[in-house]
């Protein structure tokens, strides 16, 4: 690659690293400003000032942030799970065997993922209430299978057909048991791609709103997306933007955290040289 | 080392279609059989129901005389080595060889685990590749790591399933030799699977030739070559391939589209219930520049004459091509006949591997010069050889059975004195 090449790609990369961060950096700022500088129309707080952070976590918004964080983390792993466990035996199936309907399957989750979140809200709020489920976990927990279950079974299902299948039958003959071919060869092959999947299924559930807020009512399930639309600020007059950005900073850490950590398992390529390619 | 014995053994499919249909062969011990023919001619469907990885619809398998149509690949105790190599790409190459060593549970301690595996990598010169992923290994290396996994154990047999196939020219004829050389060493029974009559005639003590899931002949590589019993295995085995010529069986001679000859009264004797319109074939290397041949010998022989279309002059050797019109009735079957041989059937010509000396150039007449002792006569509706010598055949095969077991022996003697 020639000199003028890699300078265009420094400035090109330079300019997308700023256009996506510029956000971040200005909710950064602002989780740290004073509520007198929230307003003030500077990119930097004149005065670093975690009082923002004291609110959420000790002050006055902390029965609401922390409740909120709980249910979030926990709502989000179980629909996370349960849809990740879902998605890689339908995967599995649609990758490795011929059946009727195969299609068919691959079709209704696509359909499932197109409808309008907030074309179901209404139906489910009223379902919900009459059976009980309004303002709990499991209400939350299954509408969150409707968005996390299409996109797994579509990435684990192309996966799947990556995965280069001669190596179980190569293990089978090098004198494993059909379980252990299984275990030893296969499993170590689909982990990268069912964690891929499990982190993207987490995100979709974390970055929900709109069920978060429409089927829940009190801090029993309200997940913190929906808990951050209640904030206040020290009185009614006061914009609530510091609190809310110190909340989305901390909601969002653990995410980069776990993209940082994983980025090795999330990149595939691990499977490349089995077989010839 | 063990005796495989396959008994009309048949594969169907679904659809009821055979891709297997009534094979029967036996394979020796510490012999080297190939399975050779063109796409689709069932070769590696029946080298992995040998394996295991496919069922037997009908017919017994047997290995060391016990019936394991019904054994899971793993009870059969045989190694195999896949065609795109199938390394496992989360392992390094010495656990990839020690994998089917560990599965063996308690068979191999762990000392022994690791000297077998240093044992193989010095055979396959993979010793300084031991810790290395296949993703980081050239496609000569990542075929050596799959034949180090298969030569680890002593497993009953050795299953190639078209092993040369991914490597590029110059390579794959290195590997060859090392595959021959080994398989002597080791005198382990190995089946091989290939679609190149090349690897097939220079591998194999037996050859076993298939088209479209019929056994066409199993037979050592010279009866093969000398003895074909039909014009498939004729068109199969040799390069460049037989020519056919489409001949009138009038007057005691065969008047082809070069001219006339007559065969050898022996072989004249038995075409003589044969039909009037015939297919001779010739080897492109029985061929000679009547020019270049000296008096005496050339009144024994036949000349045909014919215009030079295309030469290639390939240094030790010169191919000239020789185009010509073929009745259509004949032309499609050799068509049909071409296209079974995995060739695209456009063109009928002669090809005539000729000597240097030659001075022929393209667009000369030539005159061929050729033995007809070594014409061989096809029926063109059965395919059926019609001259073909039963007595040579029987000869050629005792010779190289008797050559095949002095081989063994010499390579047991070997492995006790080691």
């Amino acid at each position: 690659m020639s000199r003028k090449h890699t300078a265009w790609w420094i400035v090109i990369s330079l300019v997308v690293a700023v256009y996506a961060l510029f956000p971040v950096l200005w909710i950064v700022s602002l989780s740290l400003k004073s509520p007198g500088d929230v307003a003030n129309k500077r990119f930097w707080p004149t005065a670093i000032d975690w009082s923002n952070y004291e609110l959420i976590f000790t002050g006055s918004a902390q029965d609401l942030f922390l409740p909120a964080l709980v249910n979030s983390v926990g709502i989000c792993l179980i629909a996370t799970v349960i849809a990740v466990v879902l998605a890689t035996l339908t995967a599995y199936a649609v990758a490795r065997l011929d059946f009727p309907g195969k299609r068919l399957i691959l079709t209704m989750a696509l359909a499932v993922s197109i409808f309008p979140v907030i074309s179901l809200v209404t139906p489910l709020f009223r379902i919900w209430s009459t059976i009980g489920l309004y303002d709990t976990w499991v209400g939350l927990i299954i509408p969150y299978l409707s968005l996390t279950l299409p996109i797994s079974i579509w990435t684990l299902s192309a996966f799947f057909r990556q995965i280069p299948w001669e190596l179980e039958q190569a293990a089978q003959v090098d004198g494993a048991t059909s379980f252990q071919a299984f275990r030893k060869i296969i499993v170590p092959l689909a982990a990268p791609g069912v964690f891929t999947t499990a982190i993207i299924a987490f995100f979709i559930a974390w970055n929900d709103f709109v069920y978060g807020i429409s089927l829940t009512s009190t801090s029993a399930a309200r997940p913190v997306p929906a808990a951050l639309s209640f904030f206040t600020g020290a009185s009614q007059f006061e914009e609530p933007a510091g609190a809310i950005s110190a909340a989305a900073i901390v909601v969002t850490v653990p995410v980069i955290i776990i993209v940082l950590l994983f980025q090795r398992q999330i990149v595939s390529g691990l499977t490349s040289g089995a077989v010839k390619g | 080392m063990s005796v495989i014995e396959l008994q009309n053994i048949v594969k169907r499919y679904g659809d009821g279609y055979p891709a297997i249909s009534d094979v029967s062969l036996s394979i020796a011990e510490g012999e080297f059989v190939i399975l050779v023919g063109p796409s689709g001619s069932g070769k590696s469907t029946l080298l992995r129901m040998i394996v295991g990885l496919e069922d037997i619809t009908e017919g017994d398998l047997l290995i060391d005389s016990e019936r394991v149509n019904d054994s899971a690949p793993r009870e059969r105790d045989l190694a195999m080595v896949f065609q795109n190599y199938a390394l496992y790409p989360h392992m390094t190459v010495a656990e990839n060889i020690a994998f089917p060593l560990i599965l063996a549970k308690g068979q191999y301690s762990k000392e022994e685990i690791d000297e077998r595996v240093s044992r193989a990598a010095e055979l396959l010169e993979l010793v300084d590749h031991l810790d290395r992923k296949p993703a980081h290994l050239s496609g000569g290396q990542r075929q050596r790591v799959a034949m180090g996994r298969a030569i680890v154990r002593d497993a009953k047999a050795f299953l190639f399933d078209e092993p040369l196939s991914n490597l590029d020219a110059k390579l794959r004829i290195q590997m060859r030799t090392e595959i021959a050389r080994m398989q002597r060493n080791l005198a382990v029974t190995t089946v091989y699977v290939t679609h190149d009559q090349t690897e097939a005639m220079t591998l194999g003590d037996k050859v076993a030739v298939l088209k479209k899931g019929v056994l066409q002949q199993y037979a050592s590589p010279q009866e093969l070559y000398d003895e074909p019993v039909n014009l498939f295995v004729a068109g199969f085995i040799g390069s460049p391939p037989m020519n056919f010529l489409p001949v009138e069986n009038r007057d005691g001679q065969l008047h082809s589209p070069f001219g006339a000859f007559s065969l050898p009264a022996a072989e004249r004797e038995k075409l003589r219930e044969a039909p009037r319109y015939l297919v001779a074939g010739i080897r492109p290397e029985c061929f000679r520049d009547a020019a270049t041949v000296d008096e005496e010998v050339r009144g024994s022989g036949a000349v045909l004459r014919a215009e030079v279309d295309v030469t290639e002059w390939l240094g030790n050797e010169v191919y000239a091509y020789l185009p010509f019109e073929a009745e259509p009735g004949i032309r499609k079957a050799l068509e049909e006949l071409d296209r079974d041989l995995d060739g695209e059937g456009t063109r009928t010509q002669v090809v005539a591997v000729l000597d240097p000396l030659t001075t022929v150039r393209e667009g000369d007449a030539i005159d061929l010069w050729f033995d007809p002792a070594k014409v061989m006569v096809f029926d063109p509706e059965t395919g059926e050889n019609l001259t073909r010598d039963p007595e040579n055949a029987k000869r050629l095969s005792e010779e190289s059975e008797a050559a095949r077991r002095r081989a063994l022996e010499r390579a047991r003697a070997q492995q006790t004195e080691g």
